[in-house]
């Protein structure tokens, strides 16, 4: 797919991360939209998902790692027609199956239940595995926020996969520098990422988050790499897209109210029909 | 009477796994503790499906969820205090939240564990897994009830704790003849005075009890309970309105193990005078494991001291 079209895909995701928020008042919109783009090009360009495989055995696996990050993934599976667009005002409602954090359970195309920090990387280095196991050539992808870097059990998951040599596994790691209590580097600095995960044995790329260019090519160097996991750096902007959400931690896990909702929405509306040519 | 044969259940486990390995979708996973949880075993037969995660139970568990999902039949272990504890998060998470097919194999259960002390002795891991939804808990007996555990859990969609121990363990059930069905207890003994439902290793402590106790005129029915979770209501009910008094044994916490999902039971359903044998609320310490049995009160003596006090007040 174009650039161009991987981002008006994007910008359709960005809205339904403010339009998922927004309806239960309650949700992550920073960290959502910081991975929007790194959604698309997964979802529309690189990962073998459809609406007819998302329980065949050999497809790709995405796992969410930061599960909190939901609307964005709940977004790529709307505008992928794997779950209904109208689902997503449903978000977080008392009879909804779209939970504040993914339950593969309830939603097709999500392939692990996550939300405890830490664990959806663990979790994709066992499907990693099993692909090993099973001679299967699929895939497995997972995104990790910055913050959640300082859990432990990343970097035992880190030993793992190193260790077992998953060359199919492909993390990203959302670097916004924002956790909810702050820059993460006052908070609990675990900078810097790239030069542990390569002492922990990875094949590490940095790139900019938000250029598809950049998605695009180290997600091919990451199924290039032979004998060794890959980590993508992808440095990005909390809140990318709506200009008063941008680098601000306070939207780490705030609804917009109504007015900021209208706000939001016009903005990236803007931005479509821009990108559109209308 | 012939010597008794003692086999330590975890040895059980890792026989099992090799007797069940054949199945290809089976993945066993251990901590560095493959020759004490006796994974080793399996291992030697399966190298290629057993594979070292390293000192580290959080990630090991989240792994297990992973193939899991992608349709594997997992085991994860290491000792109880670390399957159940480290990993506890991970196992509510990761594996019974979704519901995946993860074996939780927690071996050096209990205060029999012996000389490595409080911090190796896991009394608590029974009450933290009784509290997760879809969890399936089973404390097995003896070698032949371990067997079949592992046998069953492979057969059975969905998460288990499978609790085995380190010490050498009386083999109390004839493994030719010998049924096992999850969430269904076994009436070893019948008896009118008393009930005594046991599970793990007290199991055999609680029969050898009932015949110091049968010598005393005390007719004891004596159960086994090796699924504690679901646990079979229609037995304790019985042995409630027939019997009148119940005590329960086992190598764990008086709190949250078999004691309270016993107590649970009667006390919605028929209720009746109760005694617990158990860890009393306390840390273990160093020790050979029959000084520790004596020393925290998990012996026929105290069984049959609970007994009569339950019988007294009835």
């Amino acid at each position: 797919m174009s650039n161009k079209e991987l981002m008006i895909t994007a910008y359709k995701i960005r809205k339904h991360i403010i339009e998922a928020v927004f309806h239960p008042q309650a949700g992550h919109p920073g960290g959502s939209l910081s991975i929007a783009d790194i959604m698309s090009v997964l979802y529309f360009d690189k990962m073998n998902i459809s609406p007819d495989n998302v329980n065949d055995p050999d497809r790709d696996r995405f796992v969410l790692s930061k599960g909190h990050c939901s609307p964005a993934l709940y977004g790529a599976l709307a505008e992928k027609g794997i779950i209904p667009k109208e689902d997503i005002k449903t978000f977080r409602h008392i009879d909804s199956y779209l939970q504040g954090h993914p339950d593969m359970k309830a939603v097709p195309g999500v392939d692990m239940s996550t939300g405890s920090l830490g664990q959806g990387i663990s979790a994709a280095c066992g499907m990693a595995l099993a692909g090993k196991l099973d001679k299967k050539d699929y895939r497995v992808y997972s995104v990790l926020g910055d913050g959640e870097t300082e859990e432990g059990q990343v970097w035992e998951a880190a030993m793992f996969a190193a260790h077992y040599n998953l060359d199919n596994l492909t993390i990203f790691v959302d670097f916004n520098g924002l956790q909810i209590d702050g820059d993460i580097t006052k908070v609990m600095n675990p900078t810097p990422l790239d030069e542990k995960f390569l002492a922990f044995g990875w094949n590490v790329i940095t790139i900019d988050a938000h250029d598809y260019d950049q998605i695009k090519d180290a997600i091919e160097k990451a199924k290039a790499t032979k004998g060794k996991p890959t980590a993508i750096i992808a440095k990005s902007i909390k809140g990318k897209g709506v200009s008063f959400m941008e680098n601000n931690p306070s939207w780490h896990g705030v609804a917009p109210n109504e007015e900021e909702y209208k706000q939001a929405m016009a903005e990236l509306d803007a931005k479509l029909t821009e990108l559109e040519g209308k | 009477m012939a010597e008794v044969k003692k086999i330590a259940t975890r040895e059980s486990y890792g026989k099992a796994l090799k007797e069940f390995g054949t199945d290809e979708r089976i993945v066993v996973l251990d901590a560095d503790l493959s020759k004490s949880t006796k994974t080793a075993t399996f291992k030697d037969a399966y190298p290629h499906r057993h594979f070292n995660a390293g000192i580290a139970e959080a990630n090991m568990t989240s792994v297990a969820a992973g193939l899991a999902s992608c349709g594997k039949i997992v085991f994860a272990s290491s000792f109880a205090m670390f399957a159940s504890g480290r990993a506890f998060e991970q196992i509510r998470n990761s594996v019974c939240y979704p519901n995946l097919n993860v074996k939780i194999g927690a071996t050096h259960a209990g205060i029999s564990v012996g000389e490595d002390g409080a911090t190796h002795q896991c009394n608590e891991d029974i009450a933290i897994m009784r509290a997760l939804p879809n969890m399936t808990i089973i404390n097995p007996a003896d070698d032949a009830e371990a067997r079949l555990a592992v046998k069953a859990a492979i057969e059975t969609d969905g998460p288990f704790y499978l609790r085995f121990g380190r010490l050498a363990v009386d083999v109390i059930n004839d493994p030719s003849t010998y049924k096992f069905e999850i969430g269904k207890g076994i009436e070893l003994k019948s008896g009118k005075d008393v009930t005594i439902i046991a599970t793990g290793l007290m199991v055999s402590k609680a029969l050898n009890a009932a015949k110091e106790l049968m010598e005393e005129g005390i007719d004891a029915r004596v159960i086994n309970i090796h699924t504690i979770k679901p646990i079979d209501k229609d037995i304790i009910i019985k042995a409630s309105k027939e019997t009148g008094a119940i005590v329960t044994c086992e190598e764990h916490s008086i709190i949250g193990g078999l004691g309270s999902a016993v107590s649970e039971v009667l006390s919605e359903n028929a209720p009746c005078i109760m005694r617990r044998v158990g860890i009393m609320d306390k840390f273990g310490r160093s020790g050979k494991p029959a000084q520790l049995f004596e020393a925290y009160g998990l012996d026929e003596k105290t069984i049959i001291k609970n007994v009569k006090e339950a019988i007294a007040s009835k």
